[in-house]
């Protein structure tokens, strides 16, 4: 081994919140099998940029590195998806890494994810279970529909069906496909079928399904292949039939 | 009420574009292609259309005020994408960009194509009787020509792409399997209805070329 190989990563970086975001590059020591995360830990080891300059270690979030967190979730190669999974041998070189821009960025490649869990919070996002009394075992689930549930209940927040849907922006307030996986979910649920209302008037209001433009890039892009459209369509269908009856009935 | 006023916008925006605005649309496109079988043939269906009862309740109600909901509350969406085929070079990303661009365009020619037709015949500068012979030396003009072209083959795109997502909106087609078949449908649809709104457009502009020569 005469000449150590390396990887050029080109990475949008920002100081803050507030300021100005930029382009640095670096070559990191090549290895085989390597991941952007452990290509980035090069760069935390070694924070010296393409140039010899020494520079600021760039700052990720990463947690569970086997796709199941969501945390590292990040734009690369222009496309969102995890740090983790993606390996360096079958990406295009030099790879360029952002930040996924529909979320604030706090600094660098960290992101603020609120947004979703706020959203989770909206449509209620949960089965309440607790009461003064033992309210005994819940009913049980036919096996299609349980697998369907654990489909469903793949979603780790990550953030990555925002990123890849048009009309999640500035401009709209649109919670972001992954909520209806999410109120389909607990929609389904027998127990969670009893607060089924309270979830479906949440996503019939501000930011909910009416936003949706059908641009379907949310199930292309989905790490765990939940199916982000037919829930948005079954939903649909739900608010069809729910918005006839409050009209018609009230 | 007030909360779900976003929800109530976007389906009657939904539920206009198809009905009557989808209805009208076909409607005209085949009393246009009457122009296929000559001058006669077509005015008589443009005469027979204006005798109508309550033509001008018809025109205001289930024409006018529905064009211009659907366009402004199409416009409002339109503004509220941020397009990202970049990334995003898939088939269904292309037609949601499609979608928008096409309502744009057909607001546009729609515009245009209403002030040179109805509102002419309401301001008395064209008889019913004259309305061929209008189209006929309007579309003599080449640019014209391809402008009208643009704005049918855009208008019924966006027509039958929108009863795709009509169907997805109501929770009509649910699943992958039924929105691939209704994409097939629709697309068939675009195909013929610009098929009957084209061949219209090339019967005027061949009696103008008749004249001309």
């Amino acid at each position: 081994m005469s000449e150590q190989k390396t990887v050029r990563l080109i990475i949008k970086r920002q100081d803050g919140p507030d300021s100005q975001p930029y382009w640095e590059e670096f070559d990191v020591p090549y290895r085989k099998n390597m991941n952007v995360i452990s290509a980035l830990m090069e760069i935390q080891r070694n924070p010296v940029n393409a140039k010899g300059q020494k520079t600021r270690p760039v700052v990720w979030e990463s947690n569970c590195l086997e796709e199941v967190c969501g945390a590292c979730s990040m734009v690369i190669n222009g496309r969102p998806r995890q740090a983790c999974t993606a390996l360096i041998d079958k990406l295009e070189k030099p790879v360029r890494i952002e930040p996924m821009a529909t979320f604030p960025v706090i600094r660098d490649l960290i992101v603020d994810r609120s947004r979703m869990f706020d959203a989770l919070k909206r449509v209620k996002a949960w089965i309440p279970i607790d009461g003064t009394h033992d309210l005994g075992p819940g009913p049980r689930i036919p096996e299609t529909e349980r697998q369907w549930m654990y489909e469903l209940s793949k979603c780790m927040t990550c953030g990555v069906c925002l990123e890849a849907c048009p009309n999640v922006n500035a401009k709209s307030s649109f919670m972001g496909p992954f909520i209806f996986s999410q109120v389909q979910r607990f929609n389904m649920h027998p127990t969670g079928a009893m607060h089924k209302e309270e979830r479906l008037d949440a996503i019939m209001g501000e930011g909910g399904l009416a936003e949706c433009g059908n641009a379907q890039n949310c199930v292309q892009a989905c790490p765990k292949g939940i199916p982000l459209t037919t829930s948005i369509a079954a939903l649909n269908w739900e608010l069809t039939k729910y918005s006839l009856k409050k009209w018609l009935r009230s | 009420m007030s909360s779900d006023r976003a929800f109530v916008y976007r389906r009657l925006h939904s539920l206009l574009g198809v009905i009557p605005v989808g209805a009208f649309l076909v409607e005209h496109l085949l009393t246009n292609y009457f122009a296929t079988r000559g001058e006669a043939a077509y005015t008589e269906k443009v005469l027979w259309l204006n005798n109508l009862p309550f033509l001008i309740l018809l025109e205001v109600f289930f024409i006018f005020l529905p064009i211009l909901f659907h366009g402004v509350y199409g416009l409002y969406i339109a503004y509220q994408a941020k397009p990202n085929l970049g990334s995003f070079g898939t088939f269904r990303n292309t037609m949601f960009v499609l979608q928008r661009v096409t309502g744009v365009l057909t607001l546009i020619f729609i515009a245009w194509h209403v002030w040179e037709t109805r509102v002419q015949v309401a301001l008395g500068n064209v008889a019913k009787e004259e309305l061929y012979d209008l189209m006929v030396s309007i579309l003599s003009n080449g640019w014209m020509f391809a402008f009208y072209l643009v704005g049918v083959i855009a208008a019924v795109f966006h027509f039958a792409n929108g009863l795709w997502s009509f169907l997805v909106s109501w929770g009509i087609t649910v699943g992958p399997r039924a929105q691939r078949i209704s994409t097939y449908v629709t697309m068939v649809i675009f195909v013929f209805v610009s098929y009957i709104g084209v061949a219209a457009l090339l019967a005027f502009r061949n009696a103008a070329v008749a004249l001309g020569s």
